[in-house]
């Protein structure tokens, strides 16, 4: 676990959530991880209804060309300092839907990336240990100042 | 004075109640809907595209990440299709063992619905609690299949893993878990007075219109029509296993086609689920699980043939088609996969109109939609755009519970 972390835990993270096309696979894993089980809400981390209230935002799916407008206004929306967060493989590098016509994606090609989860789809303690590395991103941020 | 205007509100492409992008222009009167249209497209990736470029093995991955929450009906619908065509015969083992696949799903499914369709309402306390009992369906699964949202056990010609017998009480275990929390669950959305009250006479959907516009899966059997292709049009090991169809009727005595309607079919099928991995459990051969073990041998027989079949799988939201058409070349001529929220789509509109702004939420998370939909929603009035927040249109679905709790 990243280093300092005492000091991150003074904030809360909110977290704005898009679906930019993906199967729904890392979308209900990532609820998965807010819900009792593995209980992120405990840590004041929670899902926002706007992008004008997050400090990150996480990202599921490979980008189809009717989300990339929708993804870039979301992102633009988002008060500084802010992180992104990608979920799952194809929208880190397109897995299995790499060669399609209808796909913009990476998100790489897009937003500017912070921190890549890897999976797909990845597991709840896989999504938290990545909302932990863009904390400490935005920690950094605040420190520096 | 009397004059009403209406005035539309877009809803969508990201909306946290719904899963998958998808837009809906509403056109309101007052807190009145006069008007549904529905824009689809936001999630076309061009898998069936992909997919006439790659092998039939390969198509089951890929037939996987289509939805994730039905990532084992739509490889299993392919795979029904492939085996028709090239004639493959399934052991006897390994059906039952995709019918216990199949019912871990549903019940994956139904349980993550409820909790979905409890946040709708305002019962967060509900959708923490449904979704712990979902934990331990996922915990089998993962212990079953090794993953818990893509399991990739289906294999043309059977499954990739077998039940052994030291799983068996680990197995039951959890079948007992669940059973004892589904009467917990039973109790919350069946008898609570407030569920009733913003649940029952809402979003109703009669059953000439169900008929009509072709409704699927437990939209259709909460409006009175006895559709289950596992009865239908039995695949697997189905028809020797003991069930029946799944109507509201069986509780209340009465159908009306309304979301609480649909709140008795799903809770109800999740018992029925249980109740078919147990049978299966007890019937099951013993024997083979995968007609051929070995990959190449079977993309070479793949490979030979030819010919078009159709794969009809009941997914836990209704019917999924595949279609598919081999010509003796490595990669498939075509391949059409028929969701079932295709057809639950169009019910919306009978069910919202003259429904309330604050009602949306629920009646269309009854239909439990596939998609995913945005967290914006535009209220256009007088040429000027407003924006409505989800957040607030799930406020105003609380705010009306709380105004009936009184």
């Amino acid at each position: 676990m990243a280093k300092g972390l005492p000091k991150a835990f003074k904030k809360s993270l909110w977290v704005y959530h898009i679906n930019s096309g993906s199967c729904n696979g890392c979308d209900i894993e990532i609820i998965a991880a807010l819900c009792p089980r593995y209980d992120a809400e405990r840590f004041g981390i929670k899902l926002v209804g706007s992008p004008r209230h997050a400090d990150v935002l996480l990202i599921t799916g490979p980008v189809t060309r009717q989300m990339v407008d929708k993804v870039k206004r979301a992102y633009e929306q988002m008060p500084d300092p802010k992180a992104v967060i990608v979920v799952g493989n194809c929208g880190n590098t397109g897995d299995v839907f790499y060669e399609s016509y209808n796909l913009v994606g990476p998100i790489d090609n897009i937003i500017p990336v912070d921190v890549h989860v890897i999976g797909c789809a990845p597991r709840p303690e896989n999504i938290i240990y990545g909302v932990i590395k863009a904390w400490t991103k935005l920690e950094t941020l605040e420190a520096k100042k | 004075m009397n004059k009403t205007i209406t005035y539309q509100i877009p809803i969508g492409p990201i909306h946290p109640a719904l899963k998958e992008p998808v837009m809906f222009e509403f056109e309101i009167e007052g807190e009145k809907i006069k008007d549904v249209d529905v824009h689809l497209g936001q999630v076309h990736r061009g898998i069936e595209w992909a997919g006439m470029r790659r092998n039939s093995i390969q198509i089951l991955y890929l037939a996987e990440r289509i939805c994730g929450i039905c990532s084992y009906s739509h490889p299993a619908a392919f795979t029904l299709a492939v085996e028709r065509i090239a004639g493959i015969e399934v052991p006897e083992r390994a059906e039952y063992l995709r019918v216990i696949q199949a019912e871990l799903e549903r019940i994956c499914s139904h349980i993550l619905w409820a909790g979905v369709a409890a946040h709708e309402i305002g019962f967060d306390s509900v959708l923490f609690l449904t979704w712990q009992i979902r934990e331990k369906a996922l915990d089998l699964t993962e212990y079953l299949t090794g993953n818990r949202v893509t399991k990739a056990i289906m294999m043309i010609g059977g499954v990739r893993r077998d039940i052994t017998e030291d799983m068996l009480p680990t197995i039951r275990k959890s079948l007992d878990f669940l059973k004892e929390n589904f009467e917990k669950l039973r109790k919350v959305f069946l008898d609570d007075k407030t569920v009733q009250m913003r649940t029952k006479n809402c979003g109703i959907l009669t059953k000439e219109d169900a008929l009509k516009l072709c409704a699927v899966g437990p939209t259709t059997r909460a409006s009175g029509v006895k559709k289950d292709a596992r009865l239908d049009q039995p695949y697997f090991a189905y028809n020797e296993l003991d069930f029946d169809y799944v109507t509201p009727d069986v509780l209340t005595g009465e159908v009306n086609g309304d979301v609480y309607d649909r709140i008795i079919v799903r809770l109800l099928e999740v018992k029925q689920s249980i109740d078919l991995i147990e049978q299966c459990l007890d019937r099951m051969p013993s024997g083979e699980i995968l007609a051929e073990p070995k990959i190449q041998k079977l993309l070479i027989q793949l490979k030979k043939a030819e010919g078009e079949a159709i794969g009809i799988i009941e997914a836990p939201r209704g019917e999924d088609i595949h279609f598919v058409k081999l010509v003796g070349e490595e990669h498939p001529h075509s391949w059409k996969v028929r969701a079932p929220t295709y057809n639950n789509i169009l019910p919306w509109i009978p069910m919202l109109k003259g429904e309330q702004i604050a009602d949306i939420p629920i009646v269309a998370a009854s239909t439990d939609p596939c998609m995913s939909c945005t967290n914006r929603v535009a209220i256009v009035k007088n040429g000027h755009r407003d924006i409505l927040l989800a957040e607030d249109l799930h406020r105003l679905s609380v705010e009306k519970t709380r105004r009936l709790m009184k």
